[in-house]
């Protein structure tokens, strides 16, 4: 048991889990209060002892999963190892089903009947039922080949197409309306949420099937390694996949809170100013005179103005959004926020963002809304930057820091790079956040130290992490 | 100083809790139960109205322990959480002692006695003689300074006052603290503690928390209240209604004597669940649909 729970946490370790000694010591004292057999009992406590913040629950339960899920079932796998298709010796599980005996005898199914079970096991939502079918189904659609080096998505992507989710819930969606008779907006609504909910719960169980085999076949440690997903904060912007890009959005949100509270802090709890005369000798009569109580001033430290200038162009968009979501979001420490937009012209687009509550809705309509095309639509550094100084110049004020965003990839046109120069003079700062990673920099037609011998300083952001970071030292 | 385990095993943790009204899930039990083992605290986080402080006092009532709360605001320090000498009074001591001639040292080997401490939530959950329940709320108000003067007690369950020695516990106390999560707290706080984290209920809990709070709740009703609030938290809100607002919703139509919410009905109730008013639009939109 040692070895196991020692692996386990060198696993949790290498998926960037801070996991302390005590708290390794926590754990072990832990399991022993806990009886074995009960696999939840043992996974809370493990959770409570090992994983300190939410956010890294959702790794923790990934490499849980490897690590324990296997090693209770091991034996029945080992029939697996040919690959000729055959299902594992339908668990007990499956037997505490109903219908048990159909449980067993899956193989023999059509398609057309497998989708039948399918159907009726969703409308019940029976999960034992649902578990038997995603396991079969695995078996028959997945084409699982032992040691070929494919991912588990690429499994999982065979099972679903095979499945026909989409049309199942269409159908699912039929049958409810017939046995209701007529089925109200609401009510048609939640039957929707209710069996997608049974859908998504089936996928899990299909995802968990694909990576128990996996297991079987590759063995832990190698699975948990190629299962290790980066902490949303971690997640490169560029390189995004669409759940990271939701987890992204469900993070950025508590993460803007969490800065502008610390900010306003800052602010409060700030050194004192400098001693305030006329307060001293007011409280100096007090005490007959002596300055015994020296009173300061508060400080106040100037807020700066903010010009943020992005590329939103299709390859950097995704990181044009966050910024100017995280800028706007605590927008209360500047003393004004002005957001420009562009491709190869340039917009300004700071009207979306006033007396909006959401900003993610304002962002949107940034992206389809703000007037950015001037020829192509392809990136144009130089043209868009001379636009800007032709038209807002005279507003950029030495309380002004200008932020750039894009990853400088201009497509050959000119670099108009002087204009930089120009505005650098005027403005207090001008600083560059590139999402392309450091050794990108400068290859193709990447021209961003072209740009950045005129900024203050030029940064790689390409995660929420670095990101926050920079917001925080710039206010 | 060591407590006997109060707790039989999991099951009836939960069965505890669930006696006085307060249905926890596998993983809140789980916690609560190692809580007691391993003595230590245990620290709670998630969204707001979930039932974190909720869980303490639950707790409290089912051990039949006494409830000392510390809540937790920007400012706090030492004297508010830990003890505080009552000066005031020691002054008058000193004051009575000018007629006799006592020494400077009997002075204040006097004043600095038990008699003239003004113990703080902390200290006396520390110098209980009963078991109590140690509930710090909101632990994320406080600044990370602050939140040192919680280490020696989480860890050690003990006090240092300077003037009198270290009073250490006689009984371990069970200590929950919670935290709404606007900051990160500091690795020291949790380190020391069980970490549980409280999301929102899931269907089937939710409805059980509706039946079993709200009275003279049918339910269908009930039914059809938890599967429209886990509708509405699918969607991107700001806020998403909590547990609380839940059961505010649901005592809110039992009120109106509504049996069968349909749109109209539940959109004119919608801003007791949700409260900002971008949020009642997108859900007003989304029922619709």
């Amino acid at each position: 048991m040692l070895d196991v729970l020692a692996g386990f946490i060198q696993e949790l370790r290498a998926a960037g889990l801070p996991v302390s000694l005590t708290e390794n010591l926590d754990a072990m004292e832990a399991v022993k209060h806990i009886p074995l057999e009960d696999r939840e009992a043992f996974k809370y406590a493990l959770g409570a002892t090992l994983v300190k913040s939410h956010a890294h629950w959702r790794a923790f339960e990934t490499v849980f999963e490897v690590y324990f899920s296997l090693r209770a079932g091991e034996g029945s796998f080992d029939a697996e190892g040919d690959g000729d298709g055959q299902i594992p010796p339908d668990g007990e599980r499956a037997e505490g089903a109903p219908q048990a005996g159909a449980g067993g005898a899956m193989e023999a199914l059509t398609p057309e009947q497998l989708a039948e079970m399918l159907f009726q096991a969703l409308m019940r939502g029976d999960e034992a039922m649902m578990r038997a079918i995603a396991r079969n189904a695995v078996t028959r659609f997945a084409g699982m080949e032992p040691g070929r080096p494919v991912g588990g998505t690429y499994y999982l992507y065979r099972t679903l197409r095979n499945l026909e989710l989409d049309a199942v819930l269409e159908r699912l969606m039929d049958a409810a309306r017939q046995e209701a008779g007529e089925l109200t907006s609401l009510e048609e609504r939640l039957e929707r949420d209710e069996f997608q909910e049974r859908i998504e719960r089936l996928r899990k169980e299909i995802e968990a099937e694909i990576r128990r085999r996996l297991v079987a076949d590759r063995g832990a440690e190698a699975m948990a390694r190629t299962l290790r997903k980066p902490l949303p904060e971690d997640v490169d912007f560029m390189h995004a996949s669409r759940d990271e890009m939701a987890a992204l959005r469900r993070a950025i949100h508590p993460l803007t809170r969490k800065l502008a509270v610390r900010l306003a802090r800052k602010r409060r709890h700030g050194r004192r100013g400098p001693l305030d005369f006329r307060n001293t000798m007011r409280h100096s009569l007090s005490y007959g005179g002596v300055p015994a109580e020296p009173k300061f001033r508060h400080p106040r430290p100037s807020k700066p103005e903010i010009m943020v200038v992005a590329d939103i162009s299709g390859s950097v968009a995704a990181f044009a959004r966050f910024t100017l979501q995280f800028v706007h979001a605590i927008s209360s420490q500047f003393s004004r926020v002005r957001s420009f937009v562009f491709i190869d012209g340039i917009d300004e687009v700071t009207r979306f963002f006033e007396g909006v509550e959401d900003v993610g809705e304002a962002v949107h309509r940034v992206n389809t809304e703000a007037d950015v095309i001037w020829v192509d639509g392809h990136s144009d550094y130089g043209h868009a930057f001379e636009t800007f100084r032709e038209r807002w110049v005279k507003e950029v004020t030495p309380k002004t820091s200008l932020i750039l965003l894009g990853d400088a990839r201009n497509n050959y046109h000119a670099s108009q790079s002087w204009v930089l120069g120009d505005l650098r003079k005027q403005a207090r700062h001008v600083y560059w956040l590139n999402p392309e990673p450091r050794s990108y920099w400068d290859t193709g037609d990447s021209i961003v130290s072209e740009y950045g011998i005129h900024c203050d300083g030029v940064f790689e952001c390409r995660n929420l992490r670095q990101l926050e970071r920079f917001v925080e030292a710039l206010a | 100083m060591a407590t006997a385990p109060r707790f039989e095993s999991v099951p009836a943790v939960r069965e505890g809790l669930r006696s006085v009204d307060y249905l926890a899930d596998e993983g809140i039990a789980g916690v609560v139960y190692l809580a007691d083992r391993l003595q230590k605290p245990v620290l709670v986080e998630g969204p707001a109205g979930t039932g974190k402080t909720e869980l303490a006092k639950s707790v409290s009532r089912m051990t039949g322990g006494r409830l000392i709360r510390l809540q937790c605001y920007e400012g706090l320090d030492e004297s508010k959480a830990l003890y505080e000498w009552n000066y005031k009074k020691q002054l008058l001591r000193i004051q009575a002692e000018r007629q006799t001639d006592a020494t400077w040292s009997e002075i204040e080997e006097d004043i600095f006695s038990e008699e003239f401490l003004l113990t703080r939530p902390l200290l006396e959950a520390i110098r209980a003689d009963e078991p109590v329940v140690l509930l710090v709320d909101e632990v994320d108000r406080v600044e990370v300074e602050t939140e040192a003067l919680l280490l020696e007690v989480l860890s050690d369950y003990q006090v240092s006052v300077p003037e009198l020695g270290t009073v250490a516990a006689s009984q371990i106390p069970l200590v929950f603290l919670t935290s709404n999560n606007t900051r990160e707290l500091s690795e020291a706080l949790k380190r020391r503690c069980l970490y549980l984290h409280i999301d929102y209920p899931d269907l089937e809990r939710e409805k059980e928390i509706v039946t079993t709070r709200v009275p003279g709740i049918s339910e269908h009703l009930a039914d059809q209240i938890s599967r429209i609030v886990r509708s509405i938290r699918q969607l991107e809100l700001k806020k998403p209604p909590s547990v609380s607002e839940t059961l505010d919703w649901a005592r809110t139509l039992v009120l109106l004597g509504i049996e069968t919410v349909d749109v109209d009905q539940a959109k004119d109730t919608l801003h007791i669940l949700l409260k900002y008013q971008s949020d009642i639009a997108k859900a007003a939109k989304e029922l619709t649909v």
